[in-house]
């Protein structure tokens, strides 16, 4: 079972939402959608559903055309963000009431009813009202009626955005297991790249309307197609700086140089921007072939654990994240460390033109 | 600017609150500093955002004093007590031009034209839109909207105080980033008393120099990042804290010594000979995976989030996180976890007790 986009495109009075997109999700597969506000995600998410027309290309379930189906003739369940119950009704009716709708049998529906109060762990509050649960308990709800009717596509747009931070880590942590349970091909929206990391599967990096990779959720983190899917893959922003090859040598901005080793050492001469991830900027020497950068501290943000630094690289913005607790001046020049093991070199259009050497070993 | 005292301060929504349970806030005598940059954390229920609209005027407390340095404002509505407030969601005028909201307060008090003109090129720089000031503000995003409420909120530079109710909630995780800065920046350059409600960890504890964790209409800790994170005074502390949160194991401790399961462990400090119910709190970040020592560790899952993994598995039948770094090797023989004995916290009914010297 699997849902395909052939070319699916989607233009509202000219302007366009979705760019021509080719996409395959297999049954049983966790597919994330990440990017940022207004990239695409709920648009592919509502193409998906049928809820809105390609303006271009085909969309095919199973190998079937599906592109013109109505939504309620397709198996499909979607959970927003604001999650939606009825708020009269118990936990078990609102469970029941996509069943009920379809024509089920009471035995059926009390069937999978239960069974799926069960998986979300909602058994002992199935008599009472949303209202009386808690946020992730009424989200939890919403889950189980998305999820009750076998749906064999089942959309999730950013369901955990307003629930608690703790809450969102355990919902998040049960999800994958939910997903594993119902067999289903699971598409989860979301904005955030370790929330993407944490469900695992594949993800599908979004900006501007366009997907820029698909592929299994570590490997677009760690081996990203472009500069785009790097920083839409990462949070702290990747940190970006001007590169020269010359030779042997890679010359980082005025400041540093290095020698071109693994997939650089192939590059023609010529100019570079190299993108590296907040978390492999080090305040000390950490590593014999490390180079020296030096920065301007704008501030520090000080987790308990770890340390945020904001700099200034010359005219580049860049975060760095150093483990322990830093006490330093605002305004005060410091040398940061980098690795060139830890280096993506992209070409000026943006394109990977060396992939980080760490990654390939990984 | 003042500091801003709370006295014997404690809330009932309802008329006759009879037990402990009936008060939303438990009596609390607090005192935020002049200048400091404080965070309200805790998850929803528990009382962050019923302190805050006492604080600001919104709810009248139905017990105890509010005093802004001398001056009791206990019953002071919200529009006499000088303050800014940046909320969850946008507040715009949209039939007005981002000037035109931005200057809002400040034309309220009759500034003057220049001056405003000026603060408003400050603070529509600091939020990146200075190109777009001319704009109505309809049409634009939820999160271009916060923005303008934020600047808005800090626009002002006489306010006694700034109160931010979650106000990043809307704002992708991108711009977090660059507001959370400005709002840094912009507490050192004008030293305003800023206090800011979230239930994010990461919010609280990189905003905030000081930290007012809150359960169950109690404060359980005030403290900086650093205390909260390694020294958490309560186990909830220690749960709502980091991600994953500290590790908690059944114990029992005679002095410098924890044995858990017949399983003895150096602990850093001497602690005696508890009573009650006794744990020792381990934060996934100061527990390493081994192949001899420490105490038996099933692996169950592992977690890879890009910088860190997290490893999920149990000790002595009670879950358990480590944190293993980037790259780090995870072989199947590895089935020890050992800990350093100064990381180890111990509690004695889910309050952390202080070890003497060993």
């Amino acid at each position: 079972m699997a849902l395909e986009f052939k070319g699916v495109s989607r233009s509202v009075d000219g302007r366009t939402h979705i760019h021509p997109t080719d996409l395959q999700l297999e049954k049983g597969t966790m597919n994330v959608l990440l990017g940022p506000t207004s990239s695409g995600k709920t648009s592919l998410m509502r193409l998906m559903a049928g809820l809105d027309a390609p303006s271009t290309g085909r969309i095919f379930w199973n190998g079937a055309d599906v592109t013109g189906m109505r939504v309620q003739d397709r198996r499909v369940a979607m959970v927003y963000q604001q999650f939606i119950n009825y708020p009269a009704m118990s936990v078990y009716d609102n469970i029941a009431s996509p069943m009920r709708l379809m024509g089920i049998s009471a035995v059926e529906v009390d069937r999978a009813v239960r069974a799926t109060a069960e998986m979300l762990k909602l058994t002992p509050m199935l008599q009472r009202k949303p209202l009386e649960l808690s946020g992730g308990q009424q989200q939890r709800c919403a889950l189980a009626r998305a999820l009750v009717k076998g749906a064999g596509l089942v959309l999730l747009d950013e369901p955990l955005a307003n629930l608690d931070y703790k809450l969102r880590e355990e919902l998040r942590a049960e999800i994958p297991r939910i997903f594993e349970a119902s067999g289903a091909i699971f598409v989860y929206a979301t904005t955030e790249p370790e929330e993407a990391l944490l469900l695992g599967g594949n993800t599908a990096t979004l900006s501007e309307g366009r997907v820029t990779q698909f592929g299994p959720t570590p490997d677009v983190y760690r081996h990203p197609a472009d500069a785009t899917t790097a920083r839409v893959f990462s949070d702290p922003p990747m940190n970006f700086l001007p590169v020269t090859k010359r030779g042997n040598t890679l010359h980082f901005g005025a400041d540093a140089s290095a020698q071109a080793t693994g997939p650089a050492a192939d590059l023609p001469d010529g100019s570079y921007t190299a993108g590296f991830r907040s978390n492999h900027l080090e305040l000390t020497q950490h590593a014999p072939s490390a180079i020296r950068l030096p920065c301007t501290l704008s501030v520090t943000e000080i987790t308990g654990s770890e340390t945020f630094l904001h700099l200034m690289h010359g005219p580049d913005r860049w975060v760095g994240l150093v483990h322990g607790v830093h006490i330093l001046k605002p305004g005060s020049d410091l040398s940061i460390w980098l690795d060139p093991m830890h280096v993506y070199l992209f070409t000026p259009s943006g394109a990977l033109a060396a992939p980080a050497p760490y990654a390939m070993a990984a | 600017m003042s500091q801003i005292t709370l006295s014997k301060l404690a809330h009932s929504y309802l008329a006759k609150p009879r037990s402990d349970a009936d008060f939303a806030l438990k009596e609390m005598d607090h005192v935020w500093q002049d200048g400091g940059a404080y965070a309200l954390l805790g998850s929803s229920g528990c009382g962050k955002t019923t302190l805050l609209n006492i604080i600001s005027g919104l709810v009248r407390p139905s017990h105890g004093r509010v005093l802004f340095g001398t001056t009791d404002v206990t019953e002071a509505p919200t529009a006499a007590r000088n303050i800014a407030q940046v909320f969850q969601f946008p507040v715009v005028y949209d039939t007005m031009t981002l000037r035109e909201n931005l200057a809002f307060p400040l034309h309220n008090r009759g500034m003057d034209a220049a001056y405003i003109a000026a603060r408003v090129q400050h603070i529509a720089q600091m939020i990146g839109m200075e190109d777009r000031l001319d704009h109505k503000a309809r049409g634009l995003t939820a999160d271009a909207k916060q923005k303008i409420s934020l600047g808005r909120g800090m626009v002002r530079e006489d306010v006694n105080a700034i109160l931010f109710d979650e106000p990043l909630t809307v704002i992708d995780p991108h711009m977090k980033w660059e507001l959370r800065t400005q709002l840094k920046s912009l507490h050192r350059e004008f030293g305003h008393t800023m206090i800011y409600v979230t239930h994010d960890q990461t919010e609280a504890l990189t905003f905030a120099d000081k930290v007012v964790v809150m359960s169950e209409g109690r404060v359980v800790q005030l403290g900086t990042p650093q205390e909260l994170f390694e020294t958490p005074a309560h186990t909830f502390v220690g749960y709502f804290i980091g991600s994953p949160g500290m590790n908690l194991l059944e114990a029992t401790v005679q002095g410098h010594r924890a044995v858990v399961q017949g399983q003895e462990i150096a602990l850093g400090a001497d602690y005696g000979t508890p009573k009650g119910r006794v744990q020792i709190g381990i934060r996934p970040e100061f527990a390493a995976l081994g192949d001899a020592g420490g105490l038996p560790f099933a692996l169950r899952r592992v977690e890879d989030v890009g910088r860190h993994r997290i490893l999920r598995g149990e000790v002595a039948g009670a879950a358990f996180n480590i944190i293993a770094p980037e790259g780090a090797a995870i072989a199947a023989d590895l089935t020890r976890v050992t800990f350093a004995p100064e990381k180890i916290n111990v509690y004695v009914d889910d309050w952390r007790i202080a070890g003497g010297a060993i």
